[in-house]
Parts: structure tokens; sequence; C-alpha cells
């Protein structure tokens, strides 16, 4: 084999493989990601019926429902409109009432969002980033606020600068 | 005052890390090897600096020094001395430090252990790590200053958020970073090849063990992260496809292929741009990785004090080193010799492919990683870029890959014969194909995927032996043990270290068939998980040096006979009023029984999630085996001896810097 055939296979068998990787890739981009929404949207129907989603507000104050059996129920809002969320398993350790947090899973058509997983970050001045910026559409953001009732500058600071 | 005294150290470290960057590279420019050999110097003093600023701050953690506002911020009198210890790193600020420390250790390194490197080498190596350090140490001193005082000293310290109080953070953080930093090396050597305009088969058998190196700490580092966010997290999970995992898995694709791709530069002289290429992208991703943990800019659960402003400036030093390198490369590239010929199918073609599936991984990776922060600059949507998107993709490349990799690792260098290694692994495939059918037949419900990956695992598994097997097995049965042991040790190398994907794939197929059960429990209920019962007998309150514990006592039993105790907990840090979940578990064979607590309401049922996991630490062990297998290798005698300096050819073509 020439320099210039062994090239061309080369060539030809990098092409194949990154075309399948490109296949895969825009399929699975079309399919598999999930939109941010917040509860504002959600109330708008901005959201297609069965869209898997992520939904991220505030936690209602006393909206947590611990239920019966492992069903676990709470409001997520923010500020102008709120969304029921339902959910099966355990909450994270930082979900508290009051705080931000993302839910991932699909309006039901009863307007409950049945959520499969619920997170809330490892660090408690943390407003999920998604979080804070929907809040500050809906005015409900107040430039310098800690999340929770930290008294450490860090979260402020942080999403001060975004 | 040992905080001014560290301060100081770090200063100077800066001026030698400058005078490193410039002498040496000058010196060979000049042909001055006084000026070369001061690199070796410059790189010793330059880590001696860094260790005595690390040193000063670690004494100030150890000693509660809260005039510092450093350890005022993440430490607090109580903690356990261990947590002390590993806090200086578990901030942004000290974390920097390691960075910088490892950095000039890396550098260090290659002064003390690589005078079998030509001087010219060496000196232009060395000055190009300096440069590195340079960079990072302004952005130390500049911006994210671990040595600020604070006045007046307050009397207690912030504490450490509670889920790095864990020995996790004693051993992940380091490990990871002398995986990252130590690209930086493989960086170097690359650079150094453009500058001087000539590479040859003898770079890449001086770089060779510092890729290695570097590659056998990431996979550490990985494996060992992942491990902790498995029982620190309580979530069950071992992966879940977040940006800063991802930004740790890029280098490591990268890092991986590169020691492929050096492997064909040093026995066939072949590959060489590409090798170079990938040497310089390897250590942009690992960049990247740092800029992606350190700023923030894309929501992750496993990033801590992280910060956007100061992220800017990393994604500078980023576009500094990655824009630079490259511009070098396709200026220089073209000069470079052309590298051998050799037939498709042959042990080079293997590699080819190998390095053309990982770096198509590591690209399709950095797509899903970074699609999110394009799509919100180009029309403002959010979405998360998650596991379903990260599976669709990573799995179909991935399996291809490891299927061929038993094939690639019989073939024959220059021209193999792939039906005489098919017959070799005739066994191999036989047992594969065995085993899928099998599984399919019996677990079937679960799908065909997991099947495939226990078939694949075995393959590539048995691949391994059977390359073992044919190599000593020339000569029939006598002496069969002799002659295995007498195999070159980097041949048990490759063989542990395929091997060890093979078990992981095992680990990660068995995920399938773990058994979840959720449920609310009071005292005296029980529940049945797979063969197991587990009764909660009482829930108890603890007090811990700095946490209060709920802690629920199970009893684990197996066809009605006691096995074992589990006490996991809801754990409340009382400096932060921060709870965490403390999850227990149980090994039994490979596989574990994990329970973690949810929060419960008082003196309502305790809501627990359980799980039997079979198999999971197989994918731990098969890292904890690559790396192994890359250790052996690292002791191969060829390396441990100096490579003999190779006669200079074509020194007349070679350009001059």
């Amino acid at each position: 084999m020439t320099r210039k055939q062994r090239r061309f296979s080369l060539i030809g068998l990098g092409g194949l493989v990154l075309a399948v990787a490109a296949g895969l890739v825009l399929f699975a981009l079309r399919d598999s990601v999930a939109f941010f929404r917040s509860p504002t949207e959600v109330a708008d129907q901005k959201v297609r019926p069965g869209e898997r989603f992520r939904l991220g507000g505030l936690v209602e104050g006393g909206s947590v429902d611990k239920g019966v059996g492992e069903r676990i129920a709470f409001v997520v809002g923010d500020g102008k409109a709120t969304v029921r969320v339902s959910y099966i398993g355990i909450l994270p350790d930082l979900f508290r009432e009051g705080q931000g947090i993302v839910a991932e899973g699909v309006l039901q058509p009863d307007g409950v969002f049945r959520a499969d997983t619920v997170l809330a970050k490892h660090d408690e001045t943390y407003m999920p980033r998604e979080v804070a910026d929907a809040l500050k559409k809906q005015g409900v953001w107040k430039e310098g606020r800690k999340p929770g009732n930290q008294k450490t500058g860090e979260g402020g600071s942080a999403l001060k600068t975004q | 005052m040992s905080i001014e005294i560290g301060h100081f150290a770090l200063v100077l470290s800066l001026a030698v890390a400058i005078l490193q960057m410039l002498l040496p590279v000058a010196g060979v420019r000049f042909g001055d090897s006084g000026l070369m050999r001061l690199a070796d110097r410059a790189a010793a003093l330059q880590f001696l600096l860094v260790g005595i600023a690390f040193a000063c701050l670690t004494a100030a953690y150890l000693s509660s020094d809260f005039s510092v506002r450093n350890v005022f911020e993440n430490s607090h009198s109580l903690k356990p001395l261990i947590y002390k210890f590993s806090g200086v790193w578990g901030n942004h600020e000290g974390s920097m430090l390691l960075w910088v420390l490892i950095l000039a250790l890396s550098g260090a390194a290659v002064a003390a252990f690589g005078q079998g490197i030509p001087l010219k080498l060496r000196a232009n190596v060395l000055s190009v790590q300096a440069s590195i350090s340079v960079a990072f140490l302004l952005f130390t001193l500049f911006t994210s200053n671990p040595f600020e005082r604070l006045l007046p000293p307050p009397l207690e310290g912030r504490d450490l958020n509670p889920l790095l109080q864990d020995l996790g953070l004693a051993i992940h953080p380091p490990l990871l970073y002398v995986g990252y930093v130590g690209l930086s090396v493989a960086f170097s050597f690359a650079i150094a090849a453009l500058i001087d305009g000539r590479v040859d088969a003898a770079w890449a058998r001086f770089a060779r063990p510092w890729i290695r190196g570097a590659w056998i700490f990431l996979t550490l580092g990985i494996a060992m992260g992942s491990y902790w966010a498995y029982y620190e997290l309580g979530w069950g999970g071992w992966w879940f496809w977040d940006p800063v995992e991802n930004a740790s898995l890029m280098p490591w694709f990268a890092a991986t292929a590169l020691i492929h791709s050096a492997t064909v530069m040093e026995k066939r002289g072949a590959l060489k741009v590409w090798t170079i290429l990938l040497a310089i992208l390897a250590f942009s991703l690992s960049l990247l990785g740092t800029f992606i943990v350190r700023s923030g800019v894309l929501t992750s659960v496993h990033s801590f004090a992280s910060d956007p402003a100061r992220g800017v400036i990393i994604l500078l030093i980023l576009c500094l080193f990655v824009g630079g390198s490259l511009a070098l490369f396709a200026w220089r590239a073209p000069q470079l010799q052309q590298g051998g010929l050799f037939a498709p199918v042959s042990r080079e073609g293997a590699l080819v492919i190998n390095n053309l599936f990982l770096s198509v991984i590591c690209v399709a990776v950095f797509v899903g990683t970074l699609y999110p922060l394009a799509l919100e600059a180009w029309d403002g949507s959010k979405i998360s870029v998650g596991p379903p998107f990260f599976n669709a993709v990573f799995i179909p490349l991935a399996l291809p890959l490891i299927m061929a990799m038993p094939f690639g690792q019989q073939l024959a260098w220059k021209r193999g014969d792939i039906a005489a290694v098919a017959q070799r692994l005739a066994a191999a495939i036989a047992l594969a194909v065995f085993a899928t059918l099998l599984m399919f037949a019996y677990l079937g419900e679960k799908g065909a995927l997991a099947p495939i990956g226990v078939g694949i695992g075995l393959f590539a598994i048995a691949g391994s032996i059977s390359e073992i097997v044919t190599r000593a097995g020339r000569g029939g049965a006598s002496g069969f043990l002799r002659r295995a042991l007498g195999l070159p040790i980097s041949a048990w190398g490759s063989a542990l270290a395929h091997a060890g994907v093979g078990v992981m794939v095992l680990g990660v197929s068995a995920t399938a068939y773990e058994i979840e059960h959720i449920a609310n429990v009071r005292p005296g209920e029980s529940f049945k998980l797979g063969t197991y019962e587990l009764v909660l007998s009482e829930v108890q309150q603890r007090q811990g040096p700095n946490y209060r514990d709920l802690v629920a006592v199970f009893d684990v039993r197996s066809a009605g006979v006691f096995e074992a105790r589990l006490e996991p907990a809801k754990r409340v840090y009382t400096a932060r009023q921060m709870p965490t979940t403390e999850v227990a578990r149980l090994t039994r064979g490979f596989g574990q029984i994990y329970v973690a607590l949810g929060e419960s309401a008082d003196q309502g049922p305790v809501p627990v999630r359980a799980y039997w996991k079979p198999f999971v630490l197989f994918i731990w062990l098969g890292a904890v085996l690559m790396a192994f297998g890359g250790c052996l290798s690292l002791t191969e005698r060829r390396i441990r001896v100096g490579a003999p300096v190779p006669a200079r050819k074509g020194s007349t073509k070679a350009v001059r810097a």
C-alpha cells in the first residue's frame, strides 16, 4: 500500500467513525436533553405535553407534604406562578422550604409535575444558576441576596457577578 | 508570622519560575550549556519554595490560626485533625496552591529523574513547564491568595463543608491533580519538540514514562472520586455524567489515546505529528477541566467554592496556552519528518483505530458537556444534557472499541494476520457469546444491553489472558509458567490494564441487575432486599465531635440468620447546621448492600432507600487494575535504566528555533 492509499483508507475510516458519532450526538441531542423551565413558563403553557424538562424555583414555605407512603409532594414557585410537584424517593440533604431546587420529570395532565430527580446542591450557599436567572426575570431576585439564612458572603457575591 | 513566610516563599517561587522560563531556553538558543543546566536547579528550588508556602498554610490549618482568612472560612477548631489537614485544599485558594505545588513537583521530578534526557530537550521542557508555573503562580498570588490575614482574628472558624469532611478529600483531589498536572509534562515535551523542530522515536521513549505516570494518577483519581460520590452523596449512583466528572474524563480519554500513540511512535516511528497534537490536547483538556470546576459556569453537583469572576482569568490562561501551543503546532508541525509506513491490518493499524475511537468519544463528551453553554450563548435557552445523552452516545462508541481491544493486543507489528488472531481468540469469543446468551436467557427481561456488556467484559478479560497464554505457550506445556513469568513486564502490564477494562465493564453491566427498595420503616419493621432481609431494630441519637447523628440501626439477615449490623445516619453539622446523609454499606463478595436514610418527621417512620448492588466493586477494581497495569509498565527495565542516546539523524534537516 502506498502512503497515499494508506492515508486515504485512514481518512475514510476516520470519517466513517466521525459520521456515526455525529449522527449519535445529533440524535441524542434532539431526544435526550431536558430544557429548563420556570413555573411561570409552565403556567403560560409553554411546555409540550409529555415533554421531559427541568423545573427550577424556590420550594414554597409550608408546602412540603411528606404524606403517606413514599410519595412526597411540594410546591415550587418563582414569585409569579407555582407548580405542584410529586416525587418518590429520598430528597437531597439540602432540600428545604425556601431553598432553590431543580427537579427533572414530566408534567402530568392534571398539572402536577412528576419528578424522578430532585437536585439541590451540596453547598448551603448555593442557588442553581438557572433558578437564580429565572427569579431575576420575575423580579423576585434581589442583588446580593443570600440564599438560606447564611452569614457568609460567598453565595451572594458569586451570584452578583452573573 | 509563618503565614507571611509562606506568602514570601510563594512570591520568591514566582521569581524563580520566571528565571526558569527564560534562561534555559535562551541557553538552548545560544548553545550555552551552563544556562541550560540552570533549569534543573531552578526547578528544584521552585518546588522547595512552593513546598514551604504549602507547609506554612498547612501549619496554619493544623493550629487553627483563624487570623488567616482562608483558615477562618474553611476550618473549625473541633474538626478532626485529618480534616484540618485535607481542608487545606478543600477550598478555592488552597486547591490552587495544591495545583501549583504539584506543577512544581512535576518540574522537579523531570529534573531529578530525567538525567537521561538530552540536556537541550530537558532545558526546553523545564522552560515550558516553568511558563505554566508562572501563569498559575500569578493567578494564585493576585486573585486567590490563601495567605490573607483577617483582623481582628475571629474566635472560631466557619468549618469546612461537611460533605468534604471525609477521607475522600484527603485522597481524591491530590490524586486527580497529580494526573491533571502530570499531563503538563507531556505538554512541555510536545512544545519542546516543536521549539526544537525535531521529533523522533527517542522523544517518545523519554516522554512515555511521564505520560504513563500522569495517566495512572488520573485513572486512580477519577475512580476514587467516583467511589467517594457513590458513598457520600447517598444517591446510589457512581457516575452522573456531571460536567465536573466529564471535565476529568476528557483528559483521561486523551491521555489514554496518547499512551497508545506514543507506543506506536516509540516502536515504529509513526504517528509523530498526531502524538504531539494529542499531548497538547490532553493538557489543554486538563486546563479546561480546571476552568469548568473552578468557575462553576456549568451547573454541577460536585463543584465547591467556585467563583465565576476568577474563572474568567483561568479561561484567559487556558486560551493563552491552548491558542499559543496550537499556533506553534500549526507553524512547526509541517516541518516535522514523516513517520514510517505500515499496513492497515497490523498493531499500528489497531492502535490507530484505538486512537480514532478514543478521540471521537472524547469529542462527543466535549460536545455534550459544553453544548448547554453554547446554546445559552446562542439563543438564551437553558438545557441540561444528562445521562440519557451520554449513554446514547458513549455506549455505541465504547463497546466496539472494547470489542476490538483483544484483537489489537494480539496483532503483530507492521503486518498482522487477522484470521490467525481470531483463531487464537476463538476460546475467548466462544466464552463471550456463551455468557451473553446465558445472561439473556435467564435475565433477559432487563434488556439486551447488560448481557452484551457482560459478554464484552468477559471477552476483554479472556483476551488478555489469551495474550499471555499464547506468548508463553509457544514451545509446549512444559516450562509454561517459567516462560509466562519471563515475559517482558510490559506484556503483563498491558494485559492487566486491558483486563481491568473488562472487569470495569462487568461491574457497569451488573448495575442493570441491582435491586432498589424505597420504604418508610418504623422500628421493628423489616423489608426484603433480594435474598436479604433488613430489620430496623432502633433509632438512636449520637453526638460526634462536630456533628449530631440520627442513626437507624438495621440488622441484616440472610435466610433468617443474623449477618451484620448496618448503621446509616442522618448527620447534622453544628457549625453550619447542614445535614448530610451517612450511607451504610455491607460488602458481600463483590456486591454491596447500600442503605441511605431520608429526613424523617419527628417520631415518624424513617424513609429508607436501600439497594443490593451485585458486583458493584468491579467498577473501581477494574480502574485499580488498569492503574496497576500502568505501574507495572513503568517498572520496565528499558525505562528504569534509561534509554540509550539515539544517533542524531537528519540534524541538518532539522529546523533551529
